[in-house]
């Protein structure tokens, strides 16, 4: 499978990544060959075989409902272009999004 | 009676979804040990985990692993034994991972279903699609200055269950009542407040029209419907809006819409279709979430009775109407309340006590059930003296505002006030003696055939002893001497 420009376009968008058309081919290119390489793990037959989602078999770790944690507004804050009254200052945005 | 909306080309039908978002009542955030609770000064219930701090790890809050499976068998829903949490990837100033952590192909819960309360009595069931757990956004403020908005983390990471049903509503009414059946069923299991003026409960509405016996139409998803009373205006709205298009010779855009409740109108929030593309991979952070058969069986011993089960078992033990059970178990506290008053009474007196008498005082003085002066304890004890016939019923109507407004028992009220009932026969046959006597005219019209006079000299007798005189006695006595 191979990577076009446009799909990497649409991906670098996606990201918030500027990229200009030289970089877009550079990468298109670079991205395919990424692909390609991985690919080849589609030779294996895994039929019957369940996903494997760790190689050591350990099981999710879940913790206790206790706050343990926050009340530090000022580290939260500490690296923040703008704020002010404990919030973070951005520009406008006037849509909302999810 | 299906319902359609009658259009220029004739009847159209809608075909709702909904996806409710409801914040999971727990201590602490889903991946974090920050605290949820609501109202806090901004940024302070933060962790680092929360900020999206580089090299954070998310460590999942057991409790809300067991709130959402108990969610999901109070919809009657599959349990699966394993999810899988996934990335949901956009970019937003109050989302600093630059995804959120949510389930996708893998969700915790599966299909169930609820049943919806209709007018009339009906019933109807709507199926639930799936249940999946997810990290709540944090809030962005736009209204405190002109070119910048304020952005606090404080709910940036808080537990939220997205419920998605299936397209089985029909009409804004039942849109309502799947939400407030599934807002009842939540305050019971404690799994959600369901406070939606804080946001604890938040509705997108899928919509779309179709002619009758056609398959479904292209809809449009409503975000921002935040109360009943926004889910009934802005499906009527966009109802109207689709139909008007599509008859106009227009197509409906699949897109997401706002709904703007100042306005009452549902606007389209700009939908790139690049917007929806949320690129959601497995989360390299989290493993899958195996739940053992054994942890959601001591999960399902812990369940409540259920709004449903309590309606049913209200009407047949207590003998209630279905609509004064649906008053009773609206709240789970409400029905204990009643409970407690029934215990050993007449329920259907303990019943009207409490919807008539009760909950109007305390809707009248906006004072909620928990905070009432008048205990359970009390208004049964209320209810007791008229079942002995210490006072009567109208009498106890005037005692009980006065234990509203001194928390006084009614036994010491109507000792104070000199208000028990005189059961003494001797003494209400004097009382009648003397009303027959300074009435002649009437007892002779009375016995001239003129019955509905009785009601006056039952009015008489009871102005002389101020109401006190046993309603029963007073007739049975009445009687005889007046027909004598």
């Amino acid at each position: 499978m191979s990577m076009d420009k446009e799909t990497v376009r649409k991906v670098a968008s996606l990201a918030n990544i500027e990229m200009d058309e030289a970089e877009l081919e550079r990468a298109a290119a670079q991205i395919s060959g990424i692909i390609d390489w991985v690919e080849q793990l589609g030779a294996v037959n895994t039929d019957n075989i369940e996903p494997l989602a760790n190689v050591a078999n350990i099981e999710l770790s879940l913790r206790a409902d206790s706050i343990t944690d926050g009340n530090y507004q000022d580290k939260i804050l500490a690296n923040a272009p703008e704020h002010t009254q404990g919030f973070f200052v951005v520009p406008k945005i006037v849509e909302q999004q999810s | 009676m299906a319902y359609l909306t009658q259009g220029e080309t004739g009847e159209w039908e809608t075909v709702i979804g909904m996806e409710i978002h409801a914040q999971i009542t727990a201590n602490s955030k889903l991946f974090s040990g920050a605290s949820t609770l609501f109202g806090a000064e901004p940024n302070t219930q933060v962790s680092i985990v929360d900020a999206a701090m580089p090299g954070m790890l998310p460590v999942l809050n057991a409790y809300c692993v067991e709130q959402a499976v108990r969610t999901g068998l109070g919809l009657n829903a599959k349990i699966n034994h394993t999810s899988v949490f996934e990335r949901k990837n956009y970019f937003y100033p109050d989302l600093p991972q630059g995804y959120q952590i949510s389930q996708f192909l893998h969700p915790i819960v599966g299909e169930g279903r609820i049943e919806i309360d209709l007018e009339g009595g009906k019933v109807k069931e709507i199926g639930i699609t799936r249940l999946h757990l997810e990290q709540d956004a944090g809030k962005s403020v736009h209204d405190l200055h002109p070119s910048k908005s304020f952005v606090d983390l404080n709910r940036s990471g808080c537990a939220l269950m997205e419920i998605v049903s299936e397209p089985d509503i029909n009409s804004p009414e039942e849109a309502v009542a799947y939400l407030s059946k599934l807002r009842m069923i939540l305050r019971y299991l404690g799994t959600c407040d369901g406070n939606m003026e804080e946001g604890s409960m938040r509705a997108d509405v899928n919509i779309s029209v179709r002619k009758p016996g056609d398959g479904l139409g292209t809809r449009a998803e409503i975000k921002n419907v935040n109360s009943l009373k926004a889910v009934q205006q802005a499906i009527d709205y966009e109802v109207a809006r689709q139909i008007e298009i599509i008859e106009g010779g227009g197509k409906i855009v699949q897109e997401t819409r706002l709904w703007d409740p100042n306005k009452g109108v549902t606007r389209s929030m700009r939908s790139k279709e690049e917007a929806h593309d949320y690129r959601y991979f497995p989360d390299p952070d989290l493993l899958p979430l195996h739940i053992q058969a054994d942890w959601i069986a001591g999960i399902k011993e812990t369940l409540p009775e259920l709004p449903d089960q309590k309606k049913h078992r209200f009407i047949g033990e207590y003998g209630l109407s279905p609509y004064d059970a649906g008053v009773l178990i609206a709240e789970r506290n409400r029905a204990a309340f009643f409970e407690a008053v029934a215990k050993g009474r007449d329920p259907k007196l303990a019943a009207n006590w409490v919807i008539n008498e009760l909950l109007g005082i305390l809707n009248k003085n906006a004072t909620a059930l928990d905070d009432s002066p008048i205990s359970a304890a009390q208004l049964g004890a209320l209810i007791d003296l008229i079942a002995d016939n210490t006072i009567s019923g109208k009498i106890a109507k005037d005692v009980f505002p006065l234990m509203y407004e001194t928390g006084k028992d009614a036994g010491q009220i109507v000792e104070e006030k000199g208000l028990k009932q005189v059961t003494d026969t001797g003494a209400i046959e004097a009382v009648i003696d003397s009303i027959i006597a300074a009435n002649p005219d009437n007892v002779a019209a009375y016995r001239g055939g003129k019955d509905k006079l009785f009601g006056f000299f039952v009015g008489q007798v009871m102005k002389e002893t101020q109401g006190k005189a046993n309603p029963a006695a007073v007739n049975d006595l009445l009687k005889k001497k007046l027909d004598a």
